[in-house]
C-alpha cells in the first residue's frame, strides 16, 4: 500500500504546473511512490473560512476521508495556502468535537466519513525528515556550486504551529540547499508576508509587500529566490515587472521552486524541471550548471 | 472649563467615576455597546482567549498591513471587550488581514488572532445592518465559491476575469500583458476541468449552508 497520497491543489494544475511537474520528478528520483487523491475537490484557501467555518472544513475534509478511504496515511500537499487549509481542518477536527461531529454528518450525506488518521505534510517536510539529506545528497551529481540561493518560507508554512520548523527563525529549507551544493543567503524578510491573494483585492499593499521581499533578498546578494509556495511565486516572479516600474527599483531576481533547483541538481533538463516556464528567466543565472549537462551530452 | 463642568466633575468624582469633560464626547452611550457581541467571540472555538489579551500590542507590530487599518489589531481586542460592535464590524481592520500568522505566533496571551479577523469577517457579512467598508473582498469570495460550487476546483485564470468583471473590469486591462506572458507559458488555461465528484461538493456546500441558516 501506498503510504503517501499527493494533493496537488488548484494553482499547480494551472498557474504553477511548474511546481507540480518538478516535484514529481525528485520525489520519482528519490523512490518515493505517490499516489494522487482520486478526483480532489478545491480546498478553500481562505475565502471559506472567512464564510463560514464549517463550510472550509467540510470542503477540505472531503479530500482527507478520500485519502483516508484509499489506505494512505499522509497527505503532501505543495501548495502552502492547501497544506495549512488541510491540516487546520485536521486539527480543528480533532480539537472541537462539536466540529468532528457537524463534518461527519455532512460527509455522511455523500458516503464519506473521516476518522482523523492522516498527516498532512509539505514536500519539504518528506523530503528532509521523512526521505533524509543523506539520501538526497546522494543522489546529486550536479552540484550547485556557488549558486547564492535565497530561501524564502513566506507564512503558511511554518506558521501559525511548530510542526514542521520554527516559526520565526527556521533553518531546513537552508540545509536541503546545502545539500544539492548552492550557497544559501540569509536575508530578514524570509519568513515575512508576500501579500498573498490581496493581490487582487488591494493591490497597492500587496506589491509593497513583495517589492519588500524581493529587494531584502537582494541586498544580500541573492541570485536567485527558491520557495516552496505557489502564491508567493506568482506574486514575486508574475508581477515583478509591475513592481519594479511602480517603484522605480531595478530587480530583475529569478524565482523558482525549490524542487525546481533539486530537480537541476538531480541533472535534470532546464526544460524537464520546466524553468522556461518562470516570467523572469533564471536562465542566464543557472547557465554554469546548464553547461556541463551539454558536454555530457556530446561527450556521449 | 466652565464652572459648571467643574462642577460636574466634582460631582462624578464623588461617584467615583472622574472622565474630564474634553473625552467626554468621544464616549458611547451605554445602550450602544453589546455585552452579547464579546459572549459571541468568546463563545467561537479558540475564542475563549480573548478574555485574556493583555493589550500589548505585539499583534499591531507585527501585523504587516496594520498602518492601512482604521483600527489595529490590539486595538480590536479592546473593542471587543467594550462591546463596540458597529464600530469593530464595521472597521477594515479584519478585511486587510493577509493571513500571514505573524501576531498568531507571537500573541503572548495565546489568542488566535487570525482565527478571530476570520470571525469577525463572518459576522459582519451574516449582519445585513453592517456596511463592509469595501466590496472586493466580498466579491472576491463569491466569485470563489461560484467557481469551486460549480466545477469542484478553482480555475485561476477564469476565477481572475470573473472577479475583475464583477469589481473594475479597467483594471484587467492593466493586468493583460501578464496574462498574455503566462498564457504564453502555459500557465493559464482558460478551460476549467470539472471533477467526477463536483456534484457531491455542491451538495456539501449547500447542506452546509442550509444548516447555518
Amino acid at each position: 500500500m501506498i503510504k503517501y497520497a499527493y494533493y496537488p491543489g488548484c494553482s499547480l494544475e494551472s498557474t504553477n504546473k511548474a511546481y507540480d511537474i518538478s516535484f514529481r520528478a525528485i520525489m520519482y528520483h528519490l523512490g518515493i511512490a505517490m499516489k494522487d487523491i482520486d478526483d480532489w475537490n478545491c480546498c478553500g484557501a481562505t475565502a471559506y473560512i472567512s464564510v463560514s467555518e464549517n463550510m472550509a472544513f467540510t470542503v477540505s475534509a472531503r479530500n482527507l476521508a478520500i485519502a483516508e478511504k484509499s489506505g494512505a496515511t499522509d497527505v503532501i500537499a505543495p501548495c502552502a495556502a492547501c497544506y495549512l487549509t488541510l491540516r487546520k481542518a485536521h486539527e480543528y477536527m480533532m480539537e472541537y468535537p462539536e466540529i468532528y461531529a457537524q463534518v461527519n454528518s455532512a460527509l455522511n450525506k455523500i458516503g464519506l466519513s473521516y476518522e482523523g488518521t492522516i498527516k498532512v505534510k509539505s514536500p519539504l517536510e518528506v523530503i528532509i525528515d521523512d526521505v533524509g539529506l543523506d539520501k538526497v545528497r546522494i543522489a546529486v551529481t550536479n552540484p550547485l556550486k556557488g549558486l547564492k540561493v535565497a530561501c524564502y518560507y513566506g507564512c503558511q508554512l511554518v506558521r501559525p504551529r511548530h510542526v514542521f520548523d520554527d516559526p520565526e527563525e527556521p533553518v531546513k529549507f537552508e540545509e536541503l540547499m546545502k545539500t544539492i551544493g548552492a550557497d544559501p543567503v540569509y536575508f530578514p524578510f524570509r519568513v515575512r508576508c508576500c501579500g498573498s491573494s490581496t493581490i487582487l483585492t488591494y493591490e497597492q499593499q500587496a506589491l509593497r509587500m513583495s517589492k519588500n521581499v524581493l529587494l531584502s533578498a537582494k541586498r544580500e546578494g541573492a541570485d536567485i529566490i527558491a520557495t516552496a509556495c505557489p502564491l508567493c511565486q506568482i506574486n514575486l516572479d508574475a508581477y515583478q515587472r509591475r513592481i519594479e516600474k511602480e517603484f522605480k527599483i531595478k530587480l530583475n531576481m529569478p524565482v523558482v521552486f525549490f524542487s525546481q533547483l533539486v530537480g537541476l541538481a538531480l541533472n535534470y533538463k532546464y526544460k524537464e524541471m520546466a524553468l522556461d516556464k518562470s516570467i523572469v528567466s533564471p536562465k542566464k543565472v543557472l547557465e554554469p550548471y546548464l553547461h556541463s549537462q551539454e558536454e555530457v551530452k556530446e561527450g556521449k | 472649563m466652565s464652572r459648571e463642568d467643574e462642577k460636574n466633575s466634582i460631582n462624578m468624582l464623588e461617584e467615583g467615576i472622574y472622565i474630564s469633560p474634553k473625552f467626554e464626547k468621544d464616549l458611547l452611550p451605554e445602550f450602544e455597546l453589546s455585552r452579547e457581541f464579546f459572549e459571541e467571540i468568546y463563545s467561537m472555538p479558540g475564542g475563549e482567549k480573548v478574555k485574556e489579551c493583555i493589550q500589548c500590542g505585539t499583534c499591531s507590530g507585527s501585523c504587516p498591513s496594520s498602518y492601512l487599518m482604521d483600527h489595529s489589531p490590539r486595538q480590536i481586542f479592546a473593542m471587543i471587550r467594550a462591546g463596540m460592535r458597529k464600530e469593530v464590524l464595521e472597521s477594515n481592520t479584519m478585511w486587510y488581514c493577509t493571513s500571514c500568522y505573524y501576531c498568531y505566533v507571537r500573541c503572548p496571551a495565546g489568542i488566535k488572532i487570525t482565527d478571530v479577523m476570520y470571525a469577525l469577517k463572518r459576522f459582519a457579512l451574516k449582519d445585513k445592518d453592517m456596511k463592509v467598508p469595501d466590496n472586493r473582498p466580498v466579491r472576491f469570495m463569491e466569485c470563489f465559491s461560484a467557481m469551486v460550487k460549480r466545477y469542484g476546483r478553482n480555475c485561476e485564470a477564469i476565477f481572475t476575469i470573473l472577479y475583475y468583471l464583477s469589481t473594475n473590469p479597467f483594471r484587467m486591462l492593466k493586468h493583460a500583458v501578464m496574462g498574455i506572458k503566462l498564457f504564453i507559458r502555459g500557465r493559464m488555461p482558460l478551460i476549467p476541468k470539472k471533477i467526477k465528484g463536483a456534484d457531491d461538493v455542491k451538495k456539501l456546500m449547500e447542506y452546509v449552508e442550509e444548516m447555518e441558516r
